[in-house]
């Protein structure tokens, strides 16, 4: 089976959402959308206070060459133009839409026969569509899908792998959604003039892989491979290694091994962009976790209060709670519920209280399981010695920079120490030294 | 009752927000599980001595570690069974007789000095056992020396002393250790079994190898160390002009199999990357048959360990393996 080096088990917990059909959560009555939810720059608003706008409607232009547009998630009003805080503890302008009761949307025109529209037309409306990463990340699709001049693509890959626990979000989309999805990947190989589109999906996922097979089975450009199941399968160097056996260099993209990976959300918004003129305003939030009354999977408008996806989940079934935006390996604690739903936002996971062992307690007693699960080869417990000792040169040397936050190597540490946080300090400290 | 979204408390802490189970004292205990069939074989055939030596080393071990915790103003660490351990593990490289002072002396050398002093858990330098061990040979050199013939009986009080088998070798030479056992069959057999004079846990074979299956098969040890130690062990005495009887002999006496299973893969002291933990094994076996085959003891394994040790840092430097995506450049 399909594979890559290192990585760790997990106890997936699928099993809570992933019977749960996608639900359209009720319409909010007012949303905060802000303006900095993909990487890059952050969009500039176009609209004042006071302005009606339509649902899909932007409400925000890009900022710069990396950025992406963001459009009103709700008709209505907007109410005022804030500063908000997002999870992870950043800080965006954020535009606030009071609602008017309809969903009144404004869409584009679909493009009809995008089977021989010209691909730069096609990836102009990608872009204006807003589309970016749904897998997370949030990059704006239309800049990964312009490869710089020199580099060539010869190979699409659709990552479906969802490797984080939890998470069932791009699950239900192929199972319900699979020749949509379909549609995406050709539109995808059209914009990129590629004839080779692999598709990864875990291999417990066999439903997905199921409706993705037959879906895509008259298509002869489309290949699907089942991924042996260990995170984190869905991180893109290491989904590259296993579908098509190449090593993104350090330091490099996967341009440079001419490949280039998109999520399944992020190639269902692709056809809805351009089948159905729509931009990118809802997603779908898997809101999962043993401490939620009811895990479900939520199709959300973008800028929704965290707080009312609880709600509509049945509430939390403790007093004290841990709400994770995100999933459990990657994502990040929540201090606030009214923190809005941005595009990247996969899930919100609410989990029974957390256990922090005491700081002197964490001990590495140097078993070497960190460096066994790596996916990228790195040794963390030297990195994180590293850090204690403010050895940035030693850590570049020794990879500090490839490091992609996975956490596996906190997951599995036996002296619980906090390898992956300590590494991601010293990324940032190593940053700053190069300035 | 459930709860909206407004009425619940949120705790913070930084991700990731899931850790597997198997946690430092989870992997002491199975290390302690492992060694149980030698430590059992142990007390069989060498009665009731052993038991009280097993029981003295750990007793000593952990009340060393409490007060040692005590007296630099830390709270006792002795919950997570590494004293404990310790202890274990040392009355298994001691003779079966050992005298009280000597399971004191041997828990103090490990426990503190080694241990304690060099920054406890993990940041030893040298394996604590094996350095309490070469301390009480230094110090106590007739207690160290006093090995028995087995009784095999539980309960048995008294023993006889008797020369070990690599002591028979290097006094004696081949042909007199298997004609004092009979013949090689005989001999491989008792080897196998642990029915011969030695320390408390390293005379069993079939009990180590099984405790060293054990670790294997959790994950706990990786076949690296014991497989390269073994062989090496192996061909060095095969080369030696003992053949294959000699190879047989030397892979099942003295200290090997316990130090191949269960010292030389102390995590803390020895190599993190696998060709790291071949040359590590590679390096004991060739010190220790240096020892046993043309140094003054008959047993050396436990300083072929230690030796290592102090090359432990630097094979890992040396064998950093390539990572994901990394373009090795030649020499510049």
């Amino acid at each position: 089976m399909f594979t890559f080096k290192g990585g760790v088990k997990l106890p997936g917990k699928k099993h809570l959402s992933r019977e749960s059909p996608i639900e359209s959560m009720p319409l909010p009555k007012r949303v905060v959308v802000p303006l900095w939810q993909h990487a890059g720059s952050a969009a500039k608003a176009c609209v004042t206070i006071g302005q009606r706008v339509r649902a899909g409607q932007p409400i925000g232009l890009p900022g710069g060459v990396v950025s992406a547009p963001v459009h009103a998630s709700i008709s209505g009003v907007v109410v005022e133009i804030i500063e908000t805080a997002l999870a992870g503890g950043t800080v965006s302008r954020a535009i606030v839409i009071q609602g008017s009761g309809e969903d009144d949307r404004l869409d584009l025109p679909p493009i009809d026969k995008w089977e021989s529209a010209d691909p730069a037309s096609l990836l102009g409306r990608i872009d204006a569509a807003g589309v970016v990463g749904l897998g997370g990340a949030a990059f704006p699709s239309k800049v990964k899908l312009s490869p710089p001049p020199g580099k060539t693509v010869d190979t699409l890959l659709i990552n479906g792998a969802e490797c984080e626990p939890y998470l069932t979000a791009d699950y239900r989309l192929m199972v319900e959604r699979a020749d949509e999805v379909v549609v995406g990947i050709g539109i995808l190989l059209r914009v990129l003039g590629v004839s080779k589109a692999v598709i990864g999906i875990e291999a417990h996922a066999a439903l997905a892989i199921k409706a993705m097979r037959e879906a895509a089975s008259s298509n002869p450009f489309i290949a699907i491979r089942p991924l042996k199941v260990k995170y984190p399968q869905g991180a893109e160097k290491m989904l590259i290694k296993a579908l098509v056996n190449r090593e993104v260099p350090s330091g490099g993209l996967p341009v440079d091994v001419g490949v280039i990976v998109h999520n399944i959300g992020t190639t269902l918004a692709v056809y809805q962009a351009i089948c159905l003129g729509r931009t990118l305003i809802e997603r779908v939030v898997t809101v999962s976790g043993e401490a939620i009354a009811q895990p479900k999977n939520l199709l959300t408008r973008i800028g929704t209060p965290v707080a009312d996806l609880i709600d509509a989940c049945g509430g939390a079934t403790l007093g004290e709670v841990m709400v994770i935006a995100g999933g459990p390996m990657m994502g990040c604690a929540l201090s606030r519920l009214d923190i809005p739903v941005v595009k990247g936002t996969s899930g919100i996971i609410v989990l029974p209280q957390h256990k922090e062992t005491p700081p002197e307690d964490m001990v590495c007693i140097k078993c070497g399981r960190c460096y066994s699960v790596c996916p990228l080869g790195l040794s963390p417990s030297e990195l994180a010695d590293c850090a204690e000792r403010g050895l940035l040169d030693e850590a570049r040397r020794l990879g500090v920079l490839d490091c992609c936050n996975c956490g596996a190597c906190s997951a599995i540490c036996p002296g619980r120490r906090k390898n992956s946080e300590i590494i991601r300090r010293l990324k940032a400290a190593t940053f700053k030294v190069e300035k | 009752m459930n709860r909206r979204a407004s009425e619940v408390t949120l705790s913070l802490a930084t991700g990731p927000y899931y850790q597997l189970p198997e946690a430092t004292a989870a992997i002491i205990v199975q290390v302690a599980v492992a060694l149980l069939p030698a430590v059992i074989a142990g007390w069989f055939f060498f009665g009731i001595h052993a038991l009280s030596t097993i029981a003295q080393c750990i007793v000593f071990s952990v009340a060393f570690e409490a007060g040692f915790d005590f007296c630099i103003g830390r709270s006792p660490r002795i919950a997570d069974g590494s004293a404990f351990l310790a202890g274990l593990l040392l009355a298994c490289n001691l003779p079966p007789l050992s005298p009280w002072y000597v399971c004191a002396a041997g828990s103090f050398a490990a426990i503190v000095v080694v241990k304690g002093m060099f920054g406890g858990l993990g940041k030893n330098i040298f394996n604590p056992v094996l350095a309490g061990r070469a301390f009480c040979m230094a110090a106590f050199p007739a207690a160290l020396s006093a090995y028995v013939i087995p009784v095999r009986s539980f309960l048995a009080a008294d023993a006889l002393t008797g020369a070990t088998p690599l002591a028979v070798l290097k006094t004696k030479g081949m042909a007199a250790l298997i004609a004092g056992f009979g013949d090689t069959a005989h001999l491989s057999l008792q080897l196998l079994l642990g029915n011969r004079g030695g320390s408390i846990g390293e005379t069993s074979a079939i009990a180590l190898i099984a405790g060293g299956a054990f670790l294997l098969i959790r994950g706990i040890i990786t076949w690296h160390i014991p497989v390269s130690m073994i062989v090496t062990t192996g061909l060095i005495a095969f080369a030696s002009g003992l053949h294959v009887d000699g190879a047989m002999v030397h892979c099942m006496s003295g200290g090997l199999l316990l130090g191949a299973f269960f010292m030389a893969t102390d995590y803390t002291t020895a190599p993190v990357y696998p060709l790291g933990k071949i040359i590590f094994g590679m390096g004991c076996a060739a010190i220790l048959m240096t020892i046993r085959l043309w140094g003054a003891y008959p047993e050396g394994c436990m300083f072929g360990i230690l030796i290592m040790n102090i090359f432990t840092p630097t094979i890992d430097r040396l064998t950093f393996p390539r990572r994901f995506g990394e373009i090795k450049r030649r020499a510049q």
